[in-house]
C-alpha cells in the first residue's frame, strides 16, 4: 500500500473515532514518566514519549490473567477470547519484542490465551521521536524495524505518514477517510528520521555485533564479573518486569469464597527472584544470586538465540533504567567481557 | 537429546495447551510416612500413552498443579500409577484424596527412557535412589514385561532408611526373579534392616557386569549423579548409554514458563530424560 500522510489534528480526530466502538491503547504521560494505557480521548496521547516504563507487553501477555475457570474437582472451562483493541504508538524496539513473543507462544505448543490477544489486537507501530537516556536499539538492529506491526506511524515535518504492511492496518487507516499520498521528499524525509534514530539510539555502545553476544558468552561462563556484578543486586527482579522480551511466568490458583469455583491465574514471574528455580521440598537449582544473574544474560544472549536465531534484547533500555543497584545495564557486562 | 514425543502433548477441548483432562483415582494407598500410590484412569475412553520416563501435570483445583512422574508402564493398559511425595501444597492435597476423587491431568510431556528404541537389545543397569525408583520403575515394568527385548538387567536401590524403601512388595519379587540382579542398600542402619549399609555408590562393588552393552538408567537426588557417573565410568559404560532423569520445576510443561531451564534446555521439552553425555556441557545439570 502507498505511505499515506495526515496532519496531527486529523491523526487525534482518527483517534477520537477510533475510541467509539473500541479500545486504544497508547503512551501517556504519568508523573514525569510515560506508561501505555487504555485512552479516554486522543489528546491525552503523547506521540512524543520517549520510552515507557512498562513495555507494551502487558496488553498481550497480562501481568496477572486468568488462564482458566473450575468449578468442583473435574470442571475446568477456558477463559473466553478477549475484544479487539488497537495498540498504537508502539517504537520499533517494543514491535520486535512483541514479534519474539509471538515466535514463543505460537511455535510447538500454542499458547491459545496470549495467541487471542495477539490476534484481538491491531500493532500500530510509531517511529520515535525521543530518545530515553538509556536506550541502545541502535546497536541491536531495532531501532526501525520493518515488519511486524500493521500500521506504522512516522513523523516527519508537521505531518505523520502511515503506511499500512497488513490487511488489519489497511482498515484501521481506511476509517480516516480519504488520505493524501506521501510526498516523494515525505518519504526522503522519513529515510533520515530512520537513519537519525539508528544513530541516536545508542546512549551504550556495544562494542560488538549482536551476533557475536552467544559466543562471547560460551566462552566466559566462570567470569569473575558474574560474581561482582552480583553482588550489588538485590534479586528484585525489576530487570525482569520492565524487560519486553520477559515472559517467565508462574501459575496459581484462586479460590472464591465458596470453596467450589476459582481461577487458574497466571502472573509475571522473574528469573533473578530467589525462588525462582525452586522445586517442592527446597532444593534451589539456582540458590546463589550470581547463578540468577548470569541466567538473565545467557538467556537473553544465548539460549534464546541459539534456539530462535535472535538476539532477546532489543536494547529498549528499561532495565537500565530500573535497576536501583545499577548492575542491569546489558552493554556494561557485554562490553566488560569483551575487555574493553 | 532422548527421542522426543513424536504426537504433540494432548488437551483437550480447544486446544488450550493448559486445561487438564479429568480423572479418577482407582485407588490410594499410603507407601511410606510421606508417599502415597496412586492408580488413576482419565475419564472417558482413552489411554494416557504415555512412555516410560515421561510426567503428567496433576491439577487439584485450588491448590494447583505438580509435575509428577508416571511411575506404572505403558504396557499396562486402561489406567497409570504415580507414586507422590507429600512435600508442597498441591502433594499435600492429593494425599487427602480417597478413590472416586478427580483429579486434572495435562501431559504425558517430555523425553522418555528409549525403550522402543536403542535400548532394545541391550543389558539394563538401573541406578535408583529414593523417590528416584519411581520414574524407573516405569521402565523396569516395562523391559519386564517385555523381557526378551532385553539382555541381563540388574537393579541398585538406595533409600535413607529402611522406612523409606519404595514399592517394597515389588522389590521382593525382583529379589525372587532369577532374570533380574537386585541389590539394595539404605543409607543408615534402621531396625529391622538386615541388607546393606551405606550409599548407593557402595553397591557397584559387589556388582559383576557380564561383558556385553550394557546401558544405564539412573534417578535419584541431585547430589547423587556425579558419584554414581564416576561409578559408572568406571564400569566402562559409556556417557552415550547413560540415562537419567532429572528433576526441575516444570511449571507450565510445555516449554513457555522458563521455570525448568537448565541452561539453554528445558526440561519439560528436552528432558526430563537425558542421556549423561550431552549434560557434561551443561555446568547446571548436575
Amino acid at each position: 500500500m502507498t505511505v499515506k500522510q495526515m496532519d496531527p489534528a486529523s491523526l487525534n480526530g482518527w483517534v477520537d473515532g477510533l475510541l467509539l466502538n473500541r479500545t486504544v491503547i497508547g503512551p501517556v504521560q504519568k508523573g514525569d514518566k510515560f506508561v501505555f494505557e487504555s485512552l479516554s480521548r486522543a489528546s491525552d496521547l503523547r506521540l512524543d514519549y520517549d520510552t515507557t516504563l512498562l513495555p507494551p507487553k502487558k496488553f498481550l501477555l497480562p501481568s496477572r490473567e486468568i488462564l482458566l475457570t473450575f468449578r468442583g474437582d473435574s470442571h475446568y472451562a477456558s477463559q473466553a477470547p478477549p475484544d479487539p483493541f488497537v495498540l498504537l504508538g508502539v517504537h520499533p524496539y517494543d514491535v520486535a519484542a512483541i514479534r519474539q513473543m509471538d515466535r514463543v507462544f505460537s511455535e510447538k505448543q500454542v499458547d491459545t490465551h496470549y495467541m487471542a490477544r495477539r490476534g484481538a489486537c491491531t500493532l500500530v507501530a510509531l517511529d520515535a521521536q525521543a530518545v530515553s537516556p538509556n536506550n541502545f536499539a541502535g546497536c541491536m538492529g531495532t531501532a526501525t524495524v520493518r515488519e511486524g506491526w500493521d500500521l506504522l506511524f512516522s513523523r516527519v515535518g508537521g505531518a505523520y505518514l502511515a503506511e499500512a504492511a497488513t490487511e488489519k492496518g489497511e482498515s484501521l487507516l481506511r476509517s480516516a477517510g480519504l488520505l493524501a499520498d506521501a510526498a516523494p521528499g515525505q518519504l526522503e524525509e522519513r529515510d533520515r528520521l530512520w537513519e537519525s534514530n539508528r544513530q541516536a539510539m545508542r546512549r551504550h555502545v556495544l562494542h560488538c555485533s549482536p551476533q557475536d553476544l552467544p559466543g562471547l558468552l560460551s566462552r566466559n561462563y566462570d567470569h569473575p564479573l558474574w560474581q561482582e556484578r552480583a553482588e550489588r543486586c538485590f534479586s528484585c527482579g525489576a530487570c525482569n518486569v520492565v524487560c519486553p522480551t520477559c515472559y517467565c511466568f508462574d501459575v496459581q490458583d484462586e479460590v472464591d469464597w465458596s470453596l467450589e469455583c476459582g481461577s487458574r491465574c497466571r502472573a509475571w514471574d522473574g528469573c533473578l527472584l530467589r525462588d525462582f528455580a525452586s522445586v517442592a521440598g527446597g532444593h534451589n537449582f539456582r540458590r546463589h544470586s550470581a547463578e540468577r544473574y548470569r541466567h538473565r544474560y545467557y538467556r537473553k544472549a544465548k539460549y534464546l538465540p541459539e534456539m530462535t536465531g535472535e538476539i532477546a534484547c532489543v536494547g529498549c533500555g528499561r532495565c537500565v533504567d530500573a535497576c536501583v543497584a545499577r548492575t542491569a545495564n546489558p552493554v556494561e557486562v557485554y562490553n566488560t567481557l569483551l575487555g574493553d | 537429546m532422548e527421542g522426543t514425543l513424536d504426537s504433540p502433548a494432548r488437551t483437550s477441548g480447544g486446544g488450550d495447551i493448559y486445561l487438564p483432562r479429568p480423572a479418577t483415582l482407582l485407588s490410594v494407598s499410603a507407601m511410606t510416612a510421606s508417599d502415597a500410590f496412586f492408580e488413576l484412569a482419565l475419564d472417558g475412553p482413552e489411554d494416557l500413552g504415555h512412555l516410560p520416563g515421561q510426567f503428567v501435570e496433576v491439577s487439584v483445583p485450588g491448590m494447583g498443579e505438580a509435575p509428577i512422574s508416571v511411575c506404572s508402564s505403558p504396557t499396562r493398559k486402561g489406567s497409570f500409577q504415580m507414586l507422590v511425595r507429600r512435600i508442597g501444597s498441591v502433594t499435600q492435597a492429593l494425599h487427602r484424596k480417597s478413590p472416586g476423587d478427580k483429579v486434572g491431568i495435562r501431559g504425558p510431556f517430555g523425553t522418555s527412557f528409549p525403550m522402543e528404541g536403542e535400548l532394545k537389545g541391550k543389558n539394563l543397569l538401573f541406578v535408583a535412589g529414593g523417590i528416584g525408583l519411581a520414574p524407573l520403575r516405569s521402565a523396569i515394568q516395562y523391559a519386564l514385561d517385555r523381557r526378551g527385548d532385553f539382555g541381563r538387567i540388574a537393579i541398585l536401590a538406595g533409600t535413607r532408611s529402611a522406612a523409606e524403601r519404595l514399592f517394597t512388595g515389588e522389590l521382593l519379587e525382583w529379589k525372587r526373579r532369577n532374570d533380574l540382579t537386585l541389590l539394595e542398600t539404605v543409607d543408615q542402619p534402621s531396625p529391622g534392616w538386615a541388607g546393606q549399609v551405606g550409599l548407593i555408590t557402595g553397591l557397584f562393588g559387589m556388582l559383576r557386569l557380564e561383558p556385553g552393552p550394557w546401558a544405564a538408567l539412573v534417578c535419584g537426588p541431585p547430589v547423587m549423579y556425579r558419584f554414581v557417573l564416576r561409578e559408572l565410568r568406571r564400569l566402562q559404560v559409556p556417557s552415550r548409554e547413560v540415562h537419567v532423569s532429572l528433576e526441575r520445576r516444570m511449571k507450565c510443561g510445555v516449554g513457555k514458563c522458563g521455570h525448568c531451564q537448565i541452561n539453554g534446555l528445558y526440561v519439560c521439552q528436552q528432558g526430563p530424560v537425558f542421556r549423561a553425555g550431552d549434560l557434561f556441557d551443561l555446568k547446571e545439570a548436575l
